[in-house]
């Protein structure tokens, strides 16, 4: 009986080397053929649930049922880590953070695009920094492996009603020498933050970021430290003597100060916290991504949203202005069949498409598509997209090398321990930090000696 | 004939089939879900590997070892950890056996507190860490409202505060933790024979005679052993840290920056999973934190050995 048996497993195994032998051995046309079902992995938010939106409409057209997984972002990253630590296929698509890139890139975990995004005329069609950003690797190279799907940046939320009362107005400009309005440079933003900040009314400045968890303080500093012309590598990647110059200590000086004019408790604060602070009427300014301004914009959840009104960011004492990138562009997953491969591109196209990008923008993505940026129903659809197109032309991101979470980390605990832990120098601080990531880049061999 | 006996047979498995049948499902499930990580980490210990690169481990021998045990900041978790550890179940065992001693005697409702005190250990340290993120909040948290502190400016920020982070992780998990304690001390204290009091009262011994030469003794045993748990779970702190202060708030102690509640667990988490995903590094760490509770857990079963024997 165990003869036979064995007898029939091999049979089989045989016959089974024999038939995907012969399938081997004859090249196939790459075709979309015979899928039925797309997935996609992306974040738990909102505009994940206008992706999957789309891809109902996607489904009504083509039949191709298109399905948007969610993971909470606290876990996000973890979970497509363990996919691609084995390699798998359990998603088609992966819509992915900025930072990413280099390191899917090079462990080969992202699909090549740029044929496919220049020959369809795509590259184009998208707003060049955000091309560059979400796609490109290594930056400059014309190599992109991401197609700009949620584009998204720093820029801020204020209170109308106390900026535009005549009261304040009067005041302000007798303090400060200069008219009360949506600050030009971060210094006057600073002015304001200080004029605002009222302890005994419970009412403060400004709400920045400060959370130590994963990049929150960073993405925040990197707001002024841009503007003020610091950056966090020179052309070579060398770090010493970049990330500690005089402008990145003069930014981090005032990243600090506007830590003293922020509400008491968002000393480990993101997105959710500043939406909070300025909900419940603590803050007259908050920055956020543009991602969670919706919510500010909802009177059921925001008692102000009638008298909320969005800038971008200021420019430094240079007239340098940069936001700090966030968002994510959409990837196609190696792991797949050539015939997934080829129905996730289709999906792709059809996605980018100057119509499909316009109803991704109606429903509530951020589209990065530069005809839907400029066109006057896309700026007029909500307050803040006027100043979310305008922040798209002059983004900018932490590094995107595969190294990029062990040079966060120093990042992520200097800033902290000068911001919020308020002790040393904004010039101690950057120059631990400076030190701290100059031996990560030594020893991961991106510089020498 | 033949033909009747061979189902019959069948039907019957032999003491030995028997055993193999249920050992066996096990000890495979044991080798692949604990045995073969246990081995395949260690090796990986001793290798430069990311899970999530496709390059296959590069042997570098004792090199992770000598960076867990020569950097400045993993000796800083150690000794955050050891602290908090230390701080921690020490006030757990007080809050714990003091709460025990209040409600060993029974009195109207007594089941009905003892069954309240139990309920935070019951919850889940995600939401314990995230309710209390908020009632430490200096703003409209009410520990502060609790300690008079009615001016959120000048009410101390329980989690912003370096000073105080690690004192507010302390305060919830004895707040979570100390209910367990006086579970097992409550049953010890329930198993101490009457007549041992009974017998001191007639020799006129005193409370605290009788306290220090019957009821300790006699709940030691369980003392320890609630000690041995609480300090291998404190070693293992990682989820009321990141629910409270993600490891923050930071330090600048020198030259260097040093998050100020980063336990070995959320450095470890941080190590082995993206962005960083060091996964030979952080099996090294992870071998190192075993060895030491491994260590701490022996002294502690000797202590128990002792006072049973004694």
């Amino acid at each position: 009986m165990l003869k036979k048996t064995f007898s029939v497993v091999v049979l089989i195994a045989l016959l089974s080397i024999a038939f995907t032998s012969n399938f081997a051995a004859t090249p196939r046309p790459v075709q979309a053929q015979g899928v039925s079902e797309l997935t996609i992995w992306w974040a738990e938010w909102d505009p994940a649930n206008y992706l999957q939106q789309i891809g109902n409409e996607y489904e009504a057209e083509t039949g191709i049922k298109v399905t948007v997984v969610q993971e909470p972002w606290a876990s996000y990253y973890n979970k497509v880590g363990a996919e691609w630590a084995v390699q798998g296929d359990s998603f088609d698509m992966v819509v992915g953070d900025s930072q990413w890139v280099g390191q899917a890139v090079e462990a080969g975990h992202y699909v090549d695009l740029t044929a496919f995004l220049n020959d369809n005329g795509i590259t184009e069609t998208v707003t060049p920094a955000t091309l560059q950003y979400y796609g490109e690797y290594p930056t400059g190279s014309g190599t992109y492996y991401a197609y700009p799907t949620e584009g998204d940046a720093n820029g801020w939320a204020y209170r109308k009603d106390l900026f535009e009362d005549p009261d304040n107005m009067a005041a302000f400009e007798a303090e400060y020498g200069y008219p009360l309005a949506i600050p030009e440079t971060w210094e006057q933003l600073r002015d304001i933050a200080k004029f605002f900040t009222r302890p005994d009314d419970g009412l403060y400045g400004v709400g920045i970021y400060t959370q130590v968890d994963y990049d929150a303080i960073t993405m925040g500093f990197e707001n002024i430290m841009f503007s003020y012309g610091a950056d966090w590598k020179d052309a070579d990647n060398n770090v010493l003597g970049v990330v500690n110059s005089p402008e990145a200590v003069a930014a981090l000086e005032l990243y600090g100060e506007l830590y003293d004019y922020a509400p008491p408790g968002t000393d480990n604060a993101f997105f959710a916290e500043m939406n909070n602070v300025f909900i419940n009427g603590q803050a007259a300014m908050i920055m956020n991504y543009f991602a969670f301004f919706p919510s500010l914009d909802n009177p059921d959840i925001n008692p102000y949203s009638d008298s909320t009104g969005y800038f971008p960011m200021p420019t430094g004492p240079t007239g340098g202005r940069f936001a700090a990138l966030g968002g994510q562009g959409i990837s196609v997953n190696s792991y797949i069949s050539d015939e997934r491969k080829q129905a996730s591109l289709d999906f792709i196209k059809w996605f980018a498409t100057p119509e499909v990008q316009a109803r991704w923008a109606a429903i509530g993505g951020y589209t990065c598509n530069i005809e839907v940026l400029e066109s006057e129903a896309f700026l007029t659809q909500t307050p803040y997209n006027a100043a979310f197109a305008e922040t798209m032309t002059f983004v900018k991101d932490f590094w995107n090398i595969p190294q990029f979470g062990l040079l966060l980390e120093p990042a992520q605990r200097y800033l902290h321990a000068y911001v919020v832990g308020g002790e040393g120098t904004a010039q101690a601080a950057l120059d631990g930090m400076a030190f701290e990531m100059d031996e990560i880049l030594i020893a991961e061999g991106v510089i020498s000696e | 004939m033949s033909s009747y006996s061979q189902p019959a047979r069948r039907r019957h498995l032999g003491d030995k089939r028997l055993i193999q049948m249920f050992i066996i499902p096990t000890v495979v499930l044991l080798i692949l879900m604990n045995v073969f990580p246990l081995i395949y980490s260690l090796y990986l210990s001793f290798t430069e590997y990311s899970a999530i690169n496709p390059t296959p481990p590069q042997w570098v021998g004792l090199d992770n070892y000598k960076k867990v045990l020569s950097d400045n900041l993993y000796w800083h978790n150690f000794a955050v950890t050891g602290r908090y550890a230390l701080i921690s179940v020490s006030l757990q065992m007080i809050v714990g056996f003091g709460l025990a001693m209040l409600l060993k005697e029974k009195f109207k409702g007594s089941g009905l507190l003892t069954t309240l005190i139990l309920v935070p250990m019951m919850l889940s340290p995600a939401v314990v860490g995230a309710f209390w993120k908020n009632i430490f909040n200096p703003s409209f948290g009410i520990f502060d409202q609790f300690l008079g502190y009615s001016d959120p400016n000048t009410a101390p920020e329980w989690l912003g505060d370096p000073d105080l982070a690690l004192w507010a992780v302390v305060i919830v998990d004895v707040w979570m933790w100390s209910p367990f304690v006086m579970l097992l001390s409550l049953a010890g204290l329930s198993a101490i024979p009457d007549y041992l009091y009974e017998a001191a009262a007639i020799d006129r011994a005193s409370a605290w005679f009788q306290f220090r030469r019957i009821t300790l003794p006699q709940v030691m045993p369980l003392l320890l052993i609630a000690v041995l748990f609480r300090t291998i779970e404190a070693f293992k702190q990682f989820d009321l840290v990141m629910g409270l202060t993600g490891g923050g708030p930071s330090l600048l102690q020198g030259t260097q920056a040093v998050n100020v509640t980063e336990t070995v667990s959320v450095k470890l988490f941080r190590l082995a999973m993206p962005p960083q995903a060091q996964t030979g590094l952080s099996s090294a760490m992870a071998y190192v934190v075993l060895v030491i509770i491994i260590a701490i857990s022996n002294l502690y079963i000797r202590a128990l050995n002792k006072v049973r024997e004694g």
